[in-house]
């Protein structure tokens, strides 16, 4: 066995703050926490914050599939770059993940990566919104979430059956709950539509997504949430209507939660005036109003998680017409910092919302971001929480380059990231 | 001016001025018995057409020939974009052969601002998606000064599909910019969604408005719009917000009716209403050489300076 100690910083987790050492060993556990303690190495976390890794719960690795866009590797280290010590993979890949034997084969992909990979799975066969998937089985392969994502679940008798399926599940889990996430969209409003409906698609000519077609939806499981007791996820939330209405929700004590992207709030609608797809993304970016209400959401606790919907995406793709662009932007690599200088919230806040609240979300939280203490999983980051930088799509991990924050000079930044008891990365720099 | 034309909101009042000054010189060589002047001689100027389009092409390429320049015609449907090559690179290889300018149209929005941001030479946008068709607008704008003279504080009206019109987009930039004042006449879901920030008012009465109007502007009303649910049928648009001869005889004596092509005789417009006199349509095409000569040699040519030598040298 060999030991590390991560020495001189402030360890902030859902306890507290306090100045300790921090010494892990190589089988993945935390063995001590304490003053001057030391290791078979040393990690320097001086002026820093040691913190319980962060959790995506939203992130497109893109294997199986589209390999030339991202990898698990390349996706897993652009991941522990960002702080991440676990990330929830979406299933919308090629093929889907719906069944076991895809589980199974990204469950290997990952086996090696800088970071842990939580496969979530697709709620009907192929995305489709039809047939539920195999659930039973997929959770059995260890599967806590599952979701349509890119698409809405259309049929509201389709997503009431999946959420009472996903209820009688619970003695496969220990109790953990089985969370179905929403990308919520109702398609009939959307269709044709490549931006955020409004002021600024009506003046570029671009077809309009209206903001009610998230909000009917969140309005609508909402409702199913309530009929059937089951536990709905809301992705990305982008609109004014939907923080609004999941807080009610919770007020009304039903068993939802909801994440928010740092790009929807940081980046408004005129994003899109000089027509450059790295700025389409879905739910599109929208106006200031609900950049502002999404902020007061985080603020608040109606939003439970900054999730990134990292979306990696060639270049050649990236510079198709607007219409024609894939959706989507990268986000492992800039979520921390972008959260840190446009958030006014404390960091512990800031961490609260990338760690220990989506772990809790994802099912994971006997694995990740649970208090610093000995005994505990060893997954880890050290944060400079003030080290400025300036955001660089070349400079990342993932071979595609659409970072809608190019450029863009933020504060915060990751120095080291501890994985199972490993240093994965180390001043910066990923170590695989 | 910039390098580019891309929208009209690229010009400022002043400019449009001194384009449809200039399309007055080049409207003169157009009568000449060899109408053609050595003014872009040895330009080169490319096509790249994503849309089927007979006039606006056509003009174009007319207008290029007329200044002297080289043409260099990209037919989209035979090209390598079929075998899958994409935008950029069809756009690179188009430059690296050496041209001067590029007229580009594209059923997307925005392609032509794309074009622009990957190659050196000007762009002109030919009509991209919803967006903008700011060539058009110029010939409106010629063509509705030609006949009434100055258009401060002209009434426009502009009738029928707006949200899915790059040629309303340019032309209500264009009348507002020299001083006209435009109102938009359709229906709800032919209205685009947000309206804030354009200097128009709207009105759903095409009757009371028409008697109060200067230039009534009517839209091509596409088939597909019915199928979408967005009107009930093309009947009932005819009724309601199409020009018969009985709202015609609504608009004054010199009032023009004005509209892009190609015509839907019988939906948005009567066929003896597109025949009357003070229905411009043909004479909005016949200016559209002029006026995109006029385009072409402000993003090309060598000056104001040397025109008139080079105008003197046909």
């Amino acid at each position: 066995m060999t030991t590390i100690a991560v020495r001189g910083g402030t360890v902030i987790d859902s306890t507290g703050s306090r100045r300790a050492d921090v010494v892990v060993s190589d089988e993945g556990v935390i063995l001590a926490v304490g003053a001057g303690l030391d290791g078979d190495r040393r990690l320097d976390a001086s002026g820093g914050i040691v913190s319980p890794g962060l959790v995506d719960l939203h992130a497109h690795l893109r294997q199986p599939g589209r390999e030339d866009a991202e990898t698990i590797a390349t996706g897993a280290r652009g991941a522990a770059l960002g702080g991440f010590t676990a990330v929830v993979a979406m299933p919308n890949t090629t093929p889907v993940i719906d069944t076991a034997a895809v589980v199974t084969e990204v469950r290997q992909l990952a086996a090696d990566a800088c970071c842990e990979v939580y496969p979530s799975a697709a709620i009907t066969v192929g995305r489709k919104g039809e047939a539920l998937t195999p659930m039973a089985e997929l959770v059995g392969l260890g599967v806590r979430i599952f979701t349509d994502d890119g698409d809405g679940v259309q049929d509201a008798a389709v997503m009431r059956n999946a959420l009472e399926y996903a209820r009688g599940l619970g003695h496969l889990t220990g109790g953990q709950p089985v969370v179905l996430a929403q990308h919520c969209e109702v398609a009939a409003l959307t269709r044709g539509g490549y931006m955020h409906e409004g002021e600024w698609s009506s003046r570029l000519g671009i077809g309009g997504q209206p903001a009610e077609a998230e909000e009917l939806m969140v309005m609508r499981d909402i409702a199913l949430s309530r009929l059937t007791g089951g536990r709905v996820h809301f992705q990305h939330l982008s609109t004014a209507g939907s923080v609004a209405m999941v807080r009610a929700a919770k007020n009304a004590g039903l068993p939802v939660t909801a994440e928010a992207t740092p790009h929807h709030f940081t980046l408004t609608d005129e994003c899109c005036a000089a027509y450059d797809p790295v700025f389409k993304v879905h739910p599109p970016l929208r106006t200031a109003a609900d950049t502002a209400a999404v902020r007061a959401g985080l603020a608040d606790g109606t939003i439970d998680a900054i999730a990134t919907d990292h979306a990696p995406h060639t270049t050649a793709d990236k510079e198709k017409p607007f219409d024609a662009a894939p959706p989507g932007m990268l986000g492992l690599e800039t979520a921390f910092a972008v959260a840190r200088t446009e958030l006014d919230l404390p960091v512990e806040a800031v961490l609260a919302l990338m760690s220990w609240r989506p772990a809790a979300v994802a099912g994971i939280a006997d694995r990740h971001g649970g208090p610093v203490a000995p005994g505990a999983p060893a997954n880890l980051c050290v944060i400079d929480p003030d080290a400025e930088w300036t955001v660089s799509g070349a400079a990342m991990a993932s071979p595609s380059r659409n970072t809608p924050f190019e450029g863009r000079a933020v504060r915060g930044r990751v120095r080291h990231t501890i994985r199972r008891g490993e240093a994965v990365v180390v001043d910066g720099e990923a170590q695989a | 001016m910039s390098r580019h034309l891309l929208s009209i909101s690229d010009l400022g009042a002043d400019r449009i001025e001194a384009i449809l000054d200039l399309s007055e010189k080049f409207a003169e060589v157009g009568q000449r018995k060899i109408p053609r002047v050595p003014a872009l001689r040895g330009k080169t100027v490319a096509w790249l057409f994503y849309e089927d389009s007979t006039r606006t092409r056509l003009s174009f390429e007319t207008a290029a020939k007329r200044l002297s320049a080289d043409t260099m015609n990209f037919s989209v449907s035979t090209s390598s974009v079929n075998k899958g090559e994409s935008l950029r690179d069809t756009v690179e290889t188009i430059d690296a052969m050496g041209i001067d300018a590029i007229v580009v149209r594209h059923g997307c929005a925005g392609v032509p601002h794309q074009v622009g941001g990957w190659i050196d030479a000007s762009v002109i946008n030919a009509g991209d998606g919803w967006h903008e068709h700011p060539t058009q607008a110029l010939l409106d704008l010629y063509t509705a000064r030609t006949r009434l003279g100055d258009l401060a504080g002209k009434k426009v009206t502009i009738v029928g599909d707006i949200r899915h019109s790059r040629v309303a987009r340019s032309n209500v930039l264009g009348f507002s910019a020299v001083g006209a004042s435009v109102t938009l006449v359709a229906p709800g879901p032919l209205l685009p969604p947000s309206l804030e920030g354009w200097p128009v008012s709207v009105s759903h009465d095409l009757d009371a408005t028409l008697a109060d109007t200067d230039i009534c502007y009517l839209l091509r009303m596409q088939q597909e719009r019915q199928k979408r649910a967005l009107v009930p049928s093309l009947r009932e648009f005819r009724a309601t917000y199409g020009i018969d001869a009985r709202r015609a005889d609504l608009l004054g004596d010199d009032a023009l009716i004005m509209h892009p092509g190609p015509m839907n005789r019988g939906v948005e417009i009567d066929g003896d209403v597109a025949d009357r006199p003070n229905a411009v349509i043909t004479e909005q095409v016949a200016n559209g050489v002029a006026v995109r000569m006029a385009v072409l040699f402000l993003l090309l040519g060598s000056g104001l300076d040397q025109l008139d030598d080079q105008m003197a040298a046909a």
